[in-house]
């Protein structure tokens, strides 16, 4: 028993010596840049060289593409994600094969907050065969995230991220993009809409705590204060899980405002404007793309009806949305209707992923094919007027991908119609 | 309370929290109040909405304070035998109303929205004993709370396994849109109905504990469970009777809180059962009027307390702070009265 | 005898397909089918079903209880015929599901009642035939398990390993791939990403791999114990396997009284340190990820320990004081935080954490002073949602940022983010946090603790000043929560009040609990179970926390003394046990007899 404890543990304790040597060159140092630089994915070979400046991800004959996803599946706020993943997993259903192969889906959970964020960022962008990823859902998740996948090379694209920092000169991610709204604009645009259609001089804002809501609002106080001199009549805040507004809606109409602007999401949306509806009738409510689907409508029932909600304009795919879609998000989910918005902006992100990866893939005769990650990256920053199905969308410098004509939608009759601009 | 033979630090650090605590209180309402920043309808609707979420916080708090008074164990899963009713509830419910009987049929189709939540809330109640707690009849106190924090959790997440991630709301009814105008108040119909109903249940439990044979032996389990086993009392039964009257209760409470909010998910019943849990803590646990008055008070705090306390100040968005000042609350009263407003105090 | 083995067979029988029912109908199957374990041929959601039925064959096929404590053994016959009849009904009931769901659309209601599940359990286009291959294959799993039984040990236990072999390595090819594949680039001349090939396809096991797993292990088994058999042979006696765990054991939890380490104990120790210290880079960027967020929670986890296995003082707040850890941190160093940012380094900002810390535990310690047990739960709690709430609001936006959280938090110098460095700092403070708490446990402090865990009141007679030792309990409770908070915030870079909800509370706990109260290996085991699996196992998010619930309650129900005993506290815990009036008692003392009442008492 000794002898044998002894010889293995001089084994174990060469070997450690060995791995410590062997591996500290190779991974030290913050530029974690250029760790996954692995042509390490699969089989691959040939004669290929890979040129990148950050490296290539390599997927042999009949190997799938993997993407993958950091979007918040568990927890109170996990329709929110699923909603996107849902989105994601249409755009592989529609798309079929890129490039000569399947694309495949590594789906985690950024839990909507920063440790999630930073987790599944660290697995995805750990996984050498991950070549780009679409996430986060959350911007506290996405902060971290972005960090992350930049450091390692691999190209992100939120569907719903909105904070405007994680798009500022300052903060922006050189591998981090998206096609959500920027807080900015749709704030911007709620104002204009309330300062030019509607005409009213008084406003209060609610917001439920995350940081989406909060800076809409804020953004929308800023706005509405400078395009026609509003005046803001109260502010309040409240929980996501809260479900008695009465106090607070109360304590608002104190002020009688003419519009109620609440960009929350659905659960407590169709819970404040049920109760708005019977403390303040005669005041306009509004809200945001995080209340923009029919989940939100049936939620809230008739008293959505002659409710403003900004958002993307789904109409603008034409008929492809209601008719090819719909159905096909249906049969993905098990859900009869879209449980979010924000799968229209993942079917686009993941969209744009793939015509990216077409754009740059180099395949060779037997099928494998080389991605090198600075080019999907680069083409990828220089997506302009791409066709999606939340509007015509050109990328930024920093990352910001959405079509910037928000559009306001009324509910009449249970069913979202355009009417601005 | 021990009382101190002579004047102790301690006593005039708690002198100074009363009076800092005084001053608070009397400043911040006068500031709310000179400044006029709520109509007096205001108030009155701040008040009831108070009294009606208070009296669904009592009656989910009965179930933890019989539950406590039983077997001196907080049963945390409580919170999810109240969304267990509710969110099965509305199965029947979207039944009803899509074979048109929910509006037409009242009297039939309201009880058995209620039986079905009743009879769900119970069901999970008593099953929640039998596999989880019982097993852990003499375990030291720590271990059946941990278990019933994991029972919490699993019953959220088998519920959201079963019925779907998503919110669903209740189909509403026509007939309870509106307000009553009592005494010159309007109180809108949905309030009114909550909070009478509430009274009746809890008259019932009342009279249940106190004049029924079942109460007797609840009573005398909850003395001395020896005791009462050798005086022919089936302690597992009365247990069971236990957890199945607070099943109930919280199945009841559960469609009263859908009356009011319409909503139901699979972790609605969380919050509510914390709040419920402060609110049995707050009268003195074990103690069934201390639960009630102390679900009353939470609401009420809840609903008044940010804008009478807070707004004075120009404290932005006081409503957040709600929670913070119905827990500083309860820190408070737990500081002066270590065993709950009601409860039975050490030594006097 | 057969009768009674035959009813109990039809009550397992019972209690496995509800079993099955729950996990079909709960979405765990559908959820898990993707996930392949031999890809190609059986999915992750197939197996747990099956596994259902081996645990109901094996089950029921075992010896039957015969008054105390004696067991007697079934013969082959009734074996296999309760086996047989338990699988049976298992198999059933989920047909008559199958049989339910090809008649009524059960999703309007189930939404988990899906086509995916109906693909799962369809092995024919046809319901009834569907339903009979349920139950023909759910009985054959059962027969095999309880067959189990009728072979001897030396056959029996290469046979179940090799199973489990297969299923973990399979269950964890996530991490085992990535391990592979990141060895293969550093070890290029090693055949790594060869091995990598060979095991796993789209996730799951290769058809050759799992042959030949299931032969090899069953042969390393077989000689694995023909080695002891030598050895023992040599050593001319014959010591049972238990006897040789505790010895084991005795080694690990009792340094102490072994004063003097045998060469090979000392080898493994300085093994064990140049793991430590060589990890990061042999276990790559994930597992030391995962490693640093396990590192967090046990310095969470010996906190908590403090209070709650030491002073016996139940805190269901304990985020209170990671978030002002975090906060604090946030605020010092980072250029982006509002009002004021001193932009200090980190390991300046260090010491005024450990001030706060002081400051907070002494805050949140005052007004609990006088309460106990159940009471002292709920106004913890409240405290921690009242910090979480204040760092949220709006009120204290303009100094901490509210719902905006404070971003660029600059990394320790000279380490940086990067999770394979962050690991040493991280790993140095829990040990020196092992070692504070063990030394105070061992100390008159920790005595005094001891005592008043007890009986206040008897400590209170004996001179110990309980106030005192109570505050101290919070003070070096928050130090340790506060300094875990510090790390929290430097490893994600950026704080938001949403990272610091009642759940971390709760994890902390339950770290405390399930790895044993007051014993300090079991905090660390704890946090590696809980908070280092399941971040492992991520893409089982949606059902993690399902998980772990089930998990919580089964652990507290079959080992509520947790996984590694506090010595002490286990001696404690059996005491009460045989004392039948204790735990009543006990808790009529602590709350001054509250029994119900429906008038005002006293």
């Amino acid at each position: 028993m000794q002898k044998y404890m002894r010889w293995s543990a001089i084994l174990v304790v060469l070997m450690l010596v060995i791995a410590a040597c062997q591996a500290d060159p190779g991974t030290g140092g913050t530029d974690g840049a250029s760790t996954p630089a692995g042509e390490s994915a699969g089989t691959g070979g040939g004669d290929f060289e890979c040129e990148d400046e950050v490296g290539c991800v390599t997927y042999g004959p009949g190997e799938p593409i993997r993407i993958g996803s950091a979007l918040v599946i568990s927890g109170p706020d996990a329709s929110l994600g699923l909603d996107s993943q849902y989105g994601v997993q249409v755009a592989i259903e529609l798309r079929g094969d890129v490039a000569g192969h399947e694309i495949e889906l590594d789906a985690q959970d950024d839990g909507c907050n920063a440790e999630g964020g930073t987790a599944a960022a660290r697995t995805l962008t750990s996984d050498p065969t991950i070549v780009a990823v679409i996430g986060t859902s959350c911007s506290s998740a996405g902060v971290p995230a972005a960090q992350i996948t930049s450091d390692a090379g691999v190209v992100m694209i939120s569907p719903s991220n909105t904070a405007p920092s994680l798009t500022s000169e300052e903060e922006h991610q050189p591998f981090y993009l998206r096609t959500a709204h920027n807080d900015t604009v749709q704030g911007e645009a709620m104002a204009r809409f309330v300062c030019e259609e509607l005409g009213f001089t008084t406003a209060a804002t609610i917001h439920d705590g995350s940081p989406y809501a909060e800076q809409l609002q804020a953004v929308f106080q800023e706005q509405f204060a400078e395009l026609c001199d509003g005046t803001i009549t109260g502010t309040e805040a409240v929980e996501p899980t809260q479900t008695d507004f009465n106090p607070v809606l109360t304590s608002l109409a104190a002020g009688e405002p003419e519009f109620l602007y609440y960009p929350i999401f659905t659960a407590a949306g169709a819970l404040v404007t049920q109760q708005a509806r019977e403390i303040m009738p005669e005041t306009a409510l509004a809200g945001a793309d995080g209340m923009f689907s029919d989940a939100f409508l049936e939620a809230a029932g008739d008293a959505a009806n002659g409710m403003y909600l900004s958002g993307p304009d789904l109409e603008f795919s034409g008929d492809f949305y209601e008719n090819e879609f719909k159905p096909a998000y249906s049969e993905v989910s098990g859900e009869d209707a879209p449980i979010s918005v924000f799968h229209a902006h993942a079917f686009d992100a993941a969209n744009m992923i793939f015509d990216a990866i077409e754009e740059v893939a180099e395949v060779e005769d037997d099928g494998t094919i080389h991605i090198g990650r600075q080019a999907l990256r680069d083409a990828l920053f220089a997506t302009s007027g791409f066709e999606g199905i939340t509007g015509s969308l050109t990328c930024t410098e920093t990352g910001d991908c959405a079509d910037p004509s928000i559009s306001v939608s009324e509910v009449v009759e249970g069913a979202f119609s355009r009417i601005w601009p | 309370m021990r009382l101190p033979e002579r004047f102790t630090l301690t006593d005039a650090i708690l002198w100074t929290i009363r009076i800092g605590v005084l001053t608070f209180v009397v400043i911040g309402s006068y500031l709310t109040v000179s400044q006029g920043l709520y109509a007096q309808s205001a108030w009155g609707s701040f008040i009831t909405a108070g009294i009606a979420l208070g009296s669904v916080y009592a009656l989910i708090a009965l179930g933890y304070t019989l539950v406590y008074g039983i077997l001196f164990m907080i049963n945390f899963a409580h919170g999810e035998v109240f969304m267990a009713g509710a969110f099965t509830a509305f199965f029947a419910a979207t039944a009803l109303n899509d074979i048109g009987m929910l509006e037409s049929n009242l009297f039939v189709s309201i009880p058995a929205i209620l039986l079905t939540a009743m009879v769900t809330s119970l069901i999970v109640a008593v099953l929640l004993e039998r596999i989880a707690y019982r097993p852990l009849r003499r375990a030291p106190r720590l271990v059946p709370l941990i278990t019933a924090i994991g029972a919490s959790l699993f019953l959220q997440y088998t519920f959201r396994g079963l019925y779907g991630a998503r919110p669903r709301s209740y189909p509403t009814l026509e007939i309870l849109a509106g307000d009553f105008v009592i005494l010159g108040m309007s109180i809108p119909r949905t309030r009114a109905i909550v909070i009478v109903a509430a009274v009746l249940l809890m008259v019932a439990l009342f009279w249940l504990v106190e004049r029924t044979r079942t109460g007797r032996s609840m009573r005398a389990v909850s003395e001395d469970k020896d005791v009462a086993a050798m005086m022919g009392i089936n302690v597992d039964r009365v247990i069971v009777q236990t957890f199945a009257i607070g099943g109930v209760l919280a199945g009841a409470a559960g469609i009263l809180y859908t009356l009011m909010f319409n909503q139901v998910s699979a972790h609605m019943g969380f919050l509510p059962g914390i709040k419920a849990f402060t609110a049995a803590v707050l009268g003195g646990i074990g103690n069934i009027a201390g639960a009630a008055l102390g679900g009353l008070m939470l609401g009420i705090l809840e609903a008044v307390g940010p804008y009478l306390l807070l707004a004075g100040f120009g404290v932005p968005s006081p409503t957040q702070l709600k929670d913070v000042i119905a827990f500083a609350v309860l820190v408070l009263v737990l500081v002066f009265r270590p065993n709950g407003i009601l409860g039975r105090q050490e030594g006097t | 005898m057969v009768a009674s083995a035959l009813r109990r067979a039809v009550t397992i029988g019972l209690v496995a397909g509800a079993a099955a029912l729950y996990v079909g109908l709960v979405g765990l199957v559908e959820a898990f089918q993707p996930r392949n374990i031999v890809t190609g041929y059986l999915g992750l959601g197939t197996v747990m079903l099956g596994i259902i039925a081996f645990v109901a064959g094996y089950r029921a096929g075992a010896p039957m209880r015969v008054g105390r404590g004696a067991v007697a053994p079934l013969g082959a016959g009734p074996i296999l015929a309760a086996s047989l009849l338990a699988g049976a009904i298992a198999g059933a009931m989920l047909g008559a599901l199958v049989v339910v769901m090809d008649a009524v659309n059960l999703q309007v209601m189930l939404v988990s009642a899906s086509a995916g599940l109906k693909d799962a359990l369809m092995f024919t286009d046809d319901a009834i035939s569907s339903a009979l291959v349920l139950v023909g294959l759910s009985a054959a799993i059962a027969v095999v398990a309880a067959a189990l039984h009728l072979l001897p040990e030396r056959i029996r236990r290469p046979i179940t390993w090799s199973l489990v072999t297969v299923l973990l390595i399979s269950m964890l090819e996530p991490i085992v791939r990535v391990m592979l594949v990141q060895l293969d680039a550093q070890w290029s001349f090693l055949p790594f990403g060869e091995l990598a090939n060979f095991l796993y396809l789209r996730g799951g096991l290769t058809l050759t791999a799992t042959i030949v797993l299931l032969v090899l292990v069953p042969i390393v088994i077989v000689g694995w114990a023909n080695r002891d058999r030598l050895r023992q042979r040599r050593e001319r006696r014959e010591p049972r396997d238990d006897e040789l765990i505790e010895d084991i054991a005795d080694t690990t939890t009792r340094p102490r009284e072994r004063r003097r380490l045998t060469t090979s104990q000392m080898i493994w120790w300085g093994l064990f340190g140049l793991f430590l210290v060589t990890a990061p880079f042999i276990l790559g960027v994930r597992l030391s990820e995962v490693i640093g967020t396990v590192g967090l929670f046990v310095l969470l986890g010996l906190g908590l320990n403090i209070v709650v296995g030491y002073a016996g003082l139940l805190d269901l707040g304990y985020v209170a004081f990671f978030a002002v850890g975090s906060y604090v941190t946030a605020v010092l160093t980072s250029p982006a935080s509002p009002a004021f940012a001193p932009e200090l380094s980190f390991w300046a900002a260090l010491p005024f954490v450990m001030v706060a810390a002081a400051l907070i535990g002494l805050m949140v310690g005052f007004p609990v002073l006088r309460l106990r047990g159940d009471y002292l739960a709920i106004v913890t709690l409240g405290l921690g949602e009242i910090a979480r709430i204040l760092f949220l609001s709006d009120w204290l936006a303009p100094w901490v940022g509210g719902a905006q959280g404070i971003l660029r938090i600059p990394p320790p110098e000279p380490i940086g983010r990067d999770p394979q460095q962050l690991y040493y700092p991280i790993v140095l403070f829990c040990i020196l946090a092992a070692i504070a708490a063990w030394s105070l446990a061992n100390s008159r402090v920790g005595r005094a603790w001891n005592a008043m865990r007890e009986d206040e009141e008897v400590a209170e007679a004996t001179g110990i000043n309980t106030t005192k030792y109570k505050l101290l309990a919070f003070a070096t409770g928050a130090a340790f929560g506060c300094i875990g908070g510090a790390f929290f915030a430097v490893k994600i870079g950026s704080v938001f009040p949403h990272s610091f909800d009642i759940e971390v509370s709760i994890n902390a706990l339950a770290i405390v609990i399930l790895g044993g109260i007051g014993s300090i290996p079991g905090v660390i085991l704890g946090a590696a179970v809980l908070v280092g699996l399941p971040e492992l196992l991520r893409e089982f998010a949606e059902y993690r926390l399902l998980i772990y619930g089930a998990l919580l309650v089964a652990m507290m129900i079959l080992r509520p003394e947790g996984l590694i005993p506090n010595r002490q506290r286990q001696a404690e815990l059996r005491e009460s046990e045989d004392d039948d009036d204790q735990y009543a008692s006990d808790a009529g003392a602590e709350t001054g007899e509250p029994v119900i009442t429906t008038g005002a008492a006293g």
